[in-house]
This record gives C-alpha cells, structure tokens and sequence, in this order.
C-alpha cells in the first residue's frame, strides 16, 4: 500500500478539525484582545454625520430596529452606538420595528442605553413598539404617525409624550435609521425616500452591505453600516468602544483563517492534479 | 364570479393605489389612508394564518406518530407557554415579564446560536469547494480575499492600499452589477405587477391556475 500524498491528506481533512480552528479563533481573540485599530469609512461618516447635525431637543430620530435574534450579534452593536450618540447628544430618539421578533430587541436596546445615558421616558425617547405590514406602515407614517401608532408599546397615547407634540408624519422626522438583517432597509428607501423624500440611513448585515452601494452613490441613503465594522466604526466616531469593536480581533482572526483555508485547499486541488497528470503520462 | 370578483377587486385596488400617487385630492387621500389601515390588519391576520398552519402541521406529525415528533411536543409546550404569558400574565411582555424572559433568554441565544453555526459550515465549504478552476472562479477568489482582508482591520495593518482597494470593488464592479440587477429586478416587479392588475397572472388566487 503505497504512501498517502499530503494533498490527499489535506483534502479529506475531517471537517470537525477546520470546525474547531474556527471555534479557537473566534473565542480566544476575547479573552486575549489584539486590539487591533479600527479606521473609518465614508458610508460609516456620513451616517455619523447626519446624526451629529440633527438638533438637540427638537424633532426626533426615528430608529428602526428590524433585526430579528439571528442577527443580533452584528446588528445590536450598531443599535447601540446610535442610541448613545443620539441621545449623548440631546436628540430626542422614538423607536419602532418592522419585525415581529424586534420588539424584545428594541426594547431592550432603547431601555438599556436610555438608562445608561439618563434618559427620561416620553421627553428624550420614545417605544413606539412593532407594527405589521412593512410598507404599510412605512406608507402609513408619511399620511400621520398615529395612523400607525396612536399609542407607544406601554399604551399611552403619542398625544401625551412630550417629545412627540407636534410631531404628524416624515415632514416633521429629519431622519430615519434603519437597523435591517433583512429586505427593511430596501423598504424603507422605497416607500419613505422615494415618495416622500425622507432622509434614510441604514445599518445592515456585511453580507447584504454590497446591495446598498448603489442607494449611497445616489444619496438616496444618508450613511450606511455595513456589518460588525461598521457597529465598530461608529462606535470609535462616537468615542465609546464596545461590542463591535471587540468583535473585530475575532472577526480578523477569522477572515484570515478562512483566506488561508480557501489558499490551502486550492493548493491541494491543484497538487493532486498535478500528481494525477503526472501518473497518467507514466501510464 | 368566484374569480371575476377577485379579479376586479384587484385591478380597481391596483390602478387606485397607482393612481392616487398622483392624485393629491383630500378624498383619494383619504381613501389611500383608509386602504393602508386595512393593509395592516391584513398583514396581523397572516401571523393568526402562519399560527394555525404551524399547529396544524405539528398536530399532523403527533397523531402520524412521526419519527420526530417528539419536537412537536417542544413546539406545542414553547407555543402555549409564550401565548399564555402574553395574554393572561399581569406584566405581559414588559421588559423583565416571564414573557420578554423567554423571549431574552431561550428565543435569542437559540437564534444567535443557529445563525452563528453559518460560520463554521462557510469555512468548511470555502476549503472544499471555492476553488480557482476557471478564470471567473479566479477573479471572484482574487476580489473576495481582498474584500475580506478589507472589511477587517487587520487589512489596514498589512496594507493600506487593501481597504482602498476593497472600497473600489464595492464602488465600481459590485456597483455596477448590482445597478444591473436592480433595474432588471424593477422592470420585472413592473411587468409582474401589471399582470397580475390585468388579470394574466392569475397564480396568486391559487386553484392550480
């Protein structure tokens, strides 16, 4: 029986080996951090950007938080460093979602950072809570938003929230975000951009990012986060490091290992061909 | 008239809703209001349809004796216990209710785990099949490890010009192809919407048609 090549080697490689190297390189960069620099980007700016330019204590941001659990861990970080920098900054902030598993996530994203910033209930922020149909009440918000939501999640009418007085529909909303593990974020640029001309930002998954390219050169989306780079982006912008940017050490870590898994197998591919030619012309 | 009815009810709903777009007029704007109200409740009324489809397809597998319904049995137990906290308990889903426990501390980590597993599956897919066989696998191999080197910061750390050229890619080729397909996907939501208004496209009112 006649050796085994090292390609034949590497290509049958059980998986459960490359099934543990990620496990290593995605939890040990926690425990030991690189602390590996983040830089900034322009579609991350210009959403920081249009943040920093809205007034304090004036017309709200409207943050839509339509992610759903699966998406948490690349999305929430984003969530969070906008609520800080809003409401760091005396923006007043009402919070919806278009999805029915987002209602647990914005809640407690608006709760935890309206806590840790001080925030006062009614007055600097708002839980409009979920509303069904996703262009419906994307539709529905540009006619009156209490078409949509006569009252917050907790029952109380908009009427009787400070911070909404006065506040009918997107004339009065100088930008909407838009935190999307899913097609949201195309919805709200359809049925919000399009027909009314609402300023739309978005923060999405980095697989669905490259779909959004064109809505940014268009300017039909303010600022885009594209992934966990993005959430660590906006999160050196606005000076207080967390989830995302301690999620970028792993997040290397793991690119590159994939990179040099991909080169590995292509050499092995190759090697055996190589081998199986050579084996052919001795015949 | 068991088709003829949907038929015109959906073309008059069709041309309205397009109609009204232009028409700034208090009534039809009004009348757009009210149509958007009904779009909503329509769209709760799916969440009753998907309930009792997923409580008929689990019932199903109980009363068959599947092989794997002992996972219905999970279901049933997960569905009647998230119901019964958000309908009959005090707190509802307030934050810290049994309700938002549940849904925090089963709902998302079960979630967030399922979708990270997509990790390890990627990387082992990527070995064993993205190979450089052809010149398009080539190129698509050459742009993603730069797009991945990119997006990440120890890109920056090898080369600067990675993340300048990961922006390029984005900017230009992944612009103009996506562009492509957009306008290919709107020109057939159009063809696909006018169908379906003019009664060609008939597929949506079931019957095998």
């Amino acid at each position: 029986m006649g050796q085994v090549r090292w390609y034949e080697r590497l290509l049958s490689l059980d998986r459960r080996w490359i099934f543990l190297a990620i496990a290593v390189a995605v939890v040990v960069p926690f425990f030991r951090p690189m602390g590996l620099p983040v830089f900034t980007t322009d579609p991350v700016e210009r959403l920081y950007r249009a943040v920093d330019e809205l007034a304090p204590d004036s017309r709200p941001l409207l943050l839509s938080i339509d992610y759903a659990p699966a998406t948490l861990p690349e999305l929430e970080p984003m969530s969070y460093a906008i609520l800080r920098h809003a409401l760091g900054k005396g923006v007043n902030v009402a919070v919806m979602t278009l999805h029915p598993a987002g209602y647990g996530l914005a809640q407690r994203a608006i709760e935890t950072v309206a806590e840790e910033m001080g925030a006062e209930y009614g007055k600097d922020y708002c839980f409009l809570g979920f509303s069904p149909g996703v262009s419906a009440p994307i539709l529905g918000i540009g006619v009156d938003i209490r078409d949509v939501f006569p009252k917050d999640a907790y029952g109380t009418p908009l009427n009787e929230l400070p911070m909404m007085e006065g506040i009918g529909n997107y004339d009065d909303i100088p930008l909407v975000i838009t935190i999307a593990g899913w097609s949201a974020a195309e919805a709200w640029i359809y049925y919000a951009y399009q027909p009314f001309h609402q300023k739309v930002g978005a923060g999405v998954t980095a697989v669905m990012a490259t779909d959004y390219y064109p809505y940014l050169q268009s300017r039909q989306l303010e600022g885009l986060l594209g992934g966990m780079r993005g959430a660590a982006e906006y999160e050196k912008l606005v000076g207080r490091p967390d989830k995302g940017t301690r999620g970028m050490d792993s997040q290397s870590v793991i690119h590159v290992l994939i990179i040099v898994l991909v080169l590995l197998g292509n050499l092995a591919y190759f090697a055996r061909q190589r081998g199986e030619r050579a084996a052919r012309a001795k015949g | 008239m068991r088709r003829q009815l949907p038929l015109t009810l959906c073309f008059i709903a069709g041309v309205f809703m397009a109609a009204q777009y232009f028409i700034p007029h208090y009534a039809v704007q009004g009348l757009y209001d009210r149509l958007l109200t009904w779009l909503r409740t329509l769209y709760a009324f799916a969440f009753l349809l998907g309930t009792i489809s997923l409580v008929r397809v689990h019932f199903h597998k109980i009363r068959n004796r599947a092989s794997d319904r002992g996972y219905s049995f999970v279901v049933f137990v997960g569905l009647a216990l998230m119901l019964g906290f958000g309908f009959f308990h005090p707190a509802r889903n307030a934050p810290g209710s049994p309700f938002d426990q549940m849904f925090q501390n089963v709902q998302v980590p079960i979630e967030a785990t399922m979708f990270s597993l997509l990790a390890f599956y990627i990387a082992s897919a990527a070995f064993r099949a993205f190979r450089a066989r052809t010149l398009e696998a080539t190129m698509l191999l050459v742009a993603a490890t730069i797009v991945m080197l990119g997006r990440v910061p120890i890109g920056d750390l090898i080369y600067d010009g990675i993340p300048k050229a990961t922006q390029w890619i984005l900017n230009v080729p992944n612009l103009a192809a996506k562009r492509g397909i957009m306008i290919g996907v709107g020109l057939g939501m159009m063809a696909t919407s006018l169908k379906i208004m003019l009664g060609i496209e008939r597929a949506w009112m079931g019957g095998g048609e």
